[in-house]
């Protein structure tokens, strides 16, 4: 935000900063799509887990990074969005588009129906309770058996390639989530951007001062818990087309930890965190296998200490860093 | 009447278990106003640390005098090196530095001592005592005894020693007490190493109930959460109190709130989390903090 | 910002328009002569290629001692027997750390980039369901998946997967009829963990106690997440049963069995399910206090000195020592691993053609094939519409330090009639 601002000052070197970005954005844009008929179908779907994780993920860097509210039970948002998914799927034969907004507007209700008694918990207190209720949510999913399928889970089909577009399934999923992660985060950036934007990060910064400043606390804060746990939701949807089978087993608390986790490593509060995160959450535990079978467990955790010391603004705040310096080197010569 | 009495004597002895890790959490956070979520994984690294010690031929007791020893050390060591760098720092980044140590010691457990389970020593004779048709097992009167010898013993120490003086201190304002001389960082490193050490208790209370193994205090923990929070995140007594309550009313209703049953009971600390913090939340036992700005 | 919006959509259309489709997946090798057309990737006339996928880390990774057996099997073979038919095998093993994405991931590198022949083993029910309509799309074997779910058997849609042990309801229907015939009116209480296998194992008991005189008289349920299953056991010893199964993965099968021990109130008959008899489950609960307690199984017990002189058992303890040094051979998951290895070797030796679908048809066509560390009188059988290779246990009782195999070997093909979904 300081950089548009900063280089709003001057108008020339504006058109060229901007300029140059969309031309990064664009051939960022048009590498992710053109990747996808050049690697095997395994790096595909690798990929689009990634994309998956970012969305979750953009959902929670709004609360945690742009809000300073935590949440170690994101998890259950996911699983929301991925059961609502599953059932419509599953019972109501619903196409699957449809399942989109749906989980979506699930995952909203939820959000904000948690959202409003949660203004009133801070910081640790807020971290304990979303943790219990994404420890919770296991047992509930098991328990209504007629609608979830128990913990034997659901089984779906996945997403069928219309045929006018002659791509492979996972091609066809990798599009898909490609194209509703790009408006997540064109969505996201925009809201960031506008008045709502500067009120989430002026609760962050000082919640006094913000309310004293006339931003209503429980108002932006809800919200912020209902829009996140949207994209969580939306997420877990993509989840659902991606991998066709829920369980509630595949919901359990690990998941929450490991979001927040990928959100650290990645950069909170930075627009492009979430990505990064998806990258960290992806790779780096099949990376780390090779060393050691428990060797993840203990790379997440050195990860997130050492991330929190040296780098607060993560991956992404490390690579504008190293942007950074590597202009003003130029910009000397 | 007897199965009810009985029902309430088995959430007696599971709630002595969440008082002791409660009593941990507690512990810490009277000091530094942190809640430590690596905690219970602590306490099960320090358990393993006895473990080991008794494997290799220790005495159970000895064992126990050692891993008490270097957890005290180890709680003090990690205040150092892992919790100073970000003491000050915003909620949020402890909170998250906290669940870091817990993936990582949880990981760790597993790559030194495997997920096999282990048997662990009770140092409490077999049997029950029994009584008008109830029977309490001596594990259960011991590991209450326990938890009530180490929170009188904690009760002493804050009111009437000087090092205890020197804690309360620094509690209630680290700025004055760096004023009037006192050594904060020591003071918040001993309050670590209490905690770790009251940890240390707990798992080896629970470890031969529950088997050892690196999730000893998994399921513990959320419980032990409720525990703290319904007796007040800065009360020792409240702790205890909070962990025995939180015991039977979870097996209570497990056992006779139909909805509830055997699978849903995971719901009770989740519920008296919700509702302390939302219609009482200093708990039941602490005090209420008035926000300066 | 919405000329980008439009010029992203616009550059996506364009760069999907440019490209068009991958041309549907590029054809793996093939076979020519008898077995033309058949796929061949992952095998050549020297080596053959497997993928195993198991949890490593995480709170299920103590099954991650089944690959090492299986390793050591293979390992054996590979050096002393010249492989499989003349085909060195390599195995590949990943870890999913049992979470269903994590083994999705898994199966596509092993399939598509590691280019294995066949899946040999993905562990757990959870993994191989989010798995098995993969492989099965891609007409790659999935074979003897190391769950005991009974769909793998039932199932129709998928040709390519097959279980090996035992399933759940085999298994209970085996306890079934020992009650039966011990105690015609037992009073049951049943403890099971709340999710796949503890559903599958109880209904399956359940169905196969109709109409004897045998009731279920208490049930309970625990999470995987609960700190301890006292309270449930509480409530059970309020039922005054007298039979007590314990469906229970290995750390709450210790809890479960301690309960029962520390009860001298309640003493029922003991049932504990085969995933739990292990001897790492019973030995923390200390020897003296299960005593009497009933299992079932279906592989010879390394710790069993009635196999002391068994052929079989002293090439597994030596090329254990040999091929996995510094391990304990006698873990049963290790025995386990090497069992289901060398019914790999026997199915595979077997199959006419070297090709996937050649293990396709011979892993559903095994007639009595005997395994020799497998129970005597425990052989694998399969049809095209059968899909459970193993469908005897005999029953053991723990006796000392160890379990004693006791009666006779239980089909519970003969006794109950085919399992069908």
């Amino acid at each position: 935000m300081s950089e548009a601002a900063e280089a709003r000052a001057s108008g020339s070197r504006w058109r060229v900063a901007a300029n140059r970005r969309w031309i990064i954005m664009a051939l960022l844009l048009a590498l992710t799509c053109y990747a996808p008929f050049q690697l095997v179908p395994f790096r595909v779907f690798q990929f689009t887990m990634v994309l998956i994780y970012a969305v979750a993920l953009l959902g929670l860097n709004l609360l945690v990074g742009h809000t300073g509210q935590i949440s170690l039970g994101h998890g259950a948002y996911f699983a929301v969005g991925a059961y609502t998914a599953a059932i419509l799927l599953h019972s109501w034969h619903v196409p699957y588009p449809a399942t989109l907004p749906a989980a979506a507007v699930a995952a909203f209700a939820l959000g904000l129906a948690f959202g409003v008694p949660a203004v009133r918990l801070r910081g640790l207190y807020l971290a304990l309770v979303t943790l219990a209720i994404a420890i919770f949510l296991v047992p509930l999913l098991k328990r209504f058996e007629s609608v979830t399928g128990g913990s034997m889970g659901l089984t779906l089909a996945k997403p069928v390639p219309p045929a006018w577009t002659g791509l492979a399934e996972d091609q066809w999923l990798y599009f898909l989530t490609l194209a509703v992660a790009v408006v997540a985060f064109l969505v996201t950036r925009s809201v960031l951007r506008s008045r709502v934007g500067r009120a989430l990060h002026a609760i962050r910064d000082n919640e006094a001062a913000a309310e004293v400043m006339g931003v209503r606390l429980s108002f932006y804060k809800t919200l912020s818990f209902a829009w996140s746990a949207m994209l969580a939701g939306i997420a877990g949807c993509l989840y659902t087309w991606v991998i066709g089978y829920v369980s509630p087993d595949s919901f359990v608390v690990t998941l929450s930890i490991t979001l927040l986790a990928g959100l650290v490593v990645g950069g909170l509060g930075s627009y492009w965190g979430p990505l990064l995160g998806g990258l960290f959450v992806m790779f780096v535990p099949s990376i780390s296998q090779s060393v050691n079978d428990a060797a993840p467990g203990v790379v997440f955790g050195l990860l997130i200490i050492a991330v929190m010391y040296v780098a607060p603004t993560g991956l992404a705040g490390l690579a504008g860093r190293a942007a950074y310096s590597i202009k003003k080197t130029l910009r000397k010569e | 009447m007897a199965g009810f009495l009985q029902q309430v004597v088995e959430g007696l002895g599971a709630g002595a278990i969440y008082a002791g890790l409660a009593l941990a959490l507690v512990l810490i956070y009277q000091f530094t106003g942190i809640v430590n979520f690596a905690q219970g994984e602590l306490a099960m690294f320090s358990t393993y640390l006895a473990w080991q010690l008794t494997a290799a031929g220790l005495p159970f007791w000895l064992a126990l005098v050692v891993t008490l020893v270097v957890s005290f050390a180890g709680g003090m060591l990690i205040e150092r090196v892992i919790i100073r760098p970000v003491e000050g720092a915003p909620e949020l980044t402890v909170v998250i530095v906290t669940v870091g140590l817990f993936i990582f010691v949880n990981a760790a457990a597993g790559w030194i001592w495997s997920f096999t389970i282990k048997d662990f020593p009770n140092p409490f004779p077999e049997g029950a005592f029994r009584a008008g048709g109830v029977s309490v097992g001596y594990s259960t009167l011991g590991i209450l005894g326990v938890v009530a010898v180490v929170m009188g013993l904690l009760y002493l120490l804050f009111q009437h020693t000087k090092i205890g003086l020197g804690m309360r201190a620094v509690a209630s304002s680290p700025q004055s007490a760096r004023l009037v001389g006192i050594r904060v960082g020591w003071t918040l490193a001993l309050g670590w190493g209490l905690a770790a050490t009251v940890g240390a208790v707990s798992g080896v209370l629970v470890a031969p109930l529950l088997f050892l193994d690196p999730n000893l205090m998994g399921g513990v923990l959320i419980y032990a959460f409720a525990a703290a929070t319904l007796g007040g995140f800065d009360s020792p007594l409240g702790a205890v109190v909070g962990g025995l309550v939180v015991g039977v009313a979870e097996t209570l209703a497990g056992a006779y709130v139909g909805f509830i049953g055997s699978d849903l009971k995971i719901g009770v600390p989740l519920v008296i989390i919700l509702g302390v913090l939302l219609l009482r939340p200093q708990g039941l036992f602490g005090r209420a903090v008035v926000e300066r700005v | 910002m919405r000329v980008s919006v439009i010029g992203c959509t616009a550059m996506l259309l364009a760069a999907v328009a440019a490209c068009g489709g991958r041309g549907g997946t590029e054809p793996g090798a093939t076979a020519s002569g008898p077995c033309q057309g058949q796929q061949t990737t992952g095998i050549t006339d020297k080596t053959i290629k497997l993928g195993g996928i198991y949890p490593l880390s995480g709170p299920a990774s103590a099954y991650g001692d089944i690959p090492k057996g299986i390793k050591a099997y293979f390992d054996y073979i590979n050096a002393e027997k010249n492989g499989i038919g003349g085909r060195k095998v390599e195995f590949v093993v990943r870890d999913d750390g049992y979470q269903p994405p994590k083994a999705v991931e898994e199966a596509r590198r092993l399939v598509e980039q590691e280019q294995v022949f066949a899946l040999f083993q993905t562990l757990g029910t959870p993994s191989t369901t989010a798995t098995w309509d993969y492989t099965n799309q891609r007409k790659v074997p999935q074979i003897f998946v190391a769950t005991g779910a009974s769909k793998w058997g039932t199932d129709t849609k998928h040709p390519w997967t097959i279980g090996w042990q035992p399933n759940y309801i085999s298994e209970a229907r085996v306890y079934a009829q020992y009650l039966k015939k011990e105690k015609p009116t037992a009073k049951v209480a049943v403890l099971y963990q709340n999710d796949d296998f503890g559903k599958d194992l109880f209904g399956g008991f359940k169905r196969a106690i109709e109409g004897s005189g045998i009731t279920v008289v208490g049930e309970q349920s625990y999470e995987v997440t609960d700190p301890s299953i006292d309270p449930q056991m509480r409530n059970l010893a309020g039922s005054k049963a007298d039979v007590f199964l314990n469906i229970t993965t290995p750390k709450f099968g210790s809890q479960a069995l301690a309960a029962d021990a520390k009860n001298t109130a309640w003493n029922p008959l003991h049932i504990i399910n085969n995933v739990s008899s292990s001897i790492t489950v019973l030995k923390p609960v200390g020897f003296e206090n299960v005593q009497g307690v009933v299992s079932s199984t279906y592989y010879k017990d390394p710790r069993d000195a009635t196999w002391n002189d068994d052929a079989e058992m002293k090439l597994y303890k030596a090329k254990m020592a040999q091929y996995a040094p510094g391990t304990d051979p006698n873990v049963p998951f290790f025995t386990f691993g090497w069992a289901v290895a060398d019914s790999f070797n026997k199915t595979m030796s077997a199959a006419k053609c070297p090709t996937r679908e050649g293990l396709r048809d011979s892993m559903r066509s095994l007639s009595n094939v005997q395994i020799n560390m497998l129970l005597p009188g425990v052989t694998m059988t399969t049809a095209a519409d059968d899909g459970f290779p193993i469908e005897s246990m005999q029953l053991m009782k723990f006796k000392g330090e160890g379990w004693e195999l006791f009666g006779n070997v239980i089909d519970t093909r003969k006794e109950f009639g085919p399992l069908t979904g």
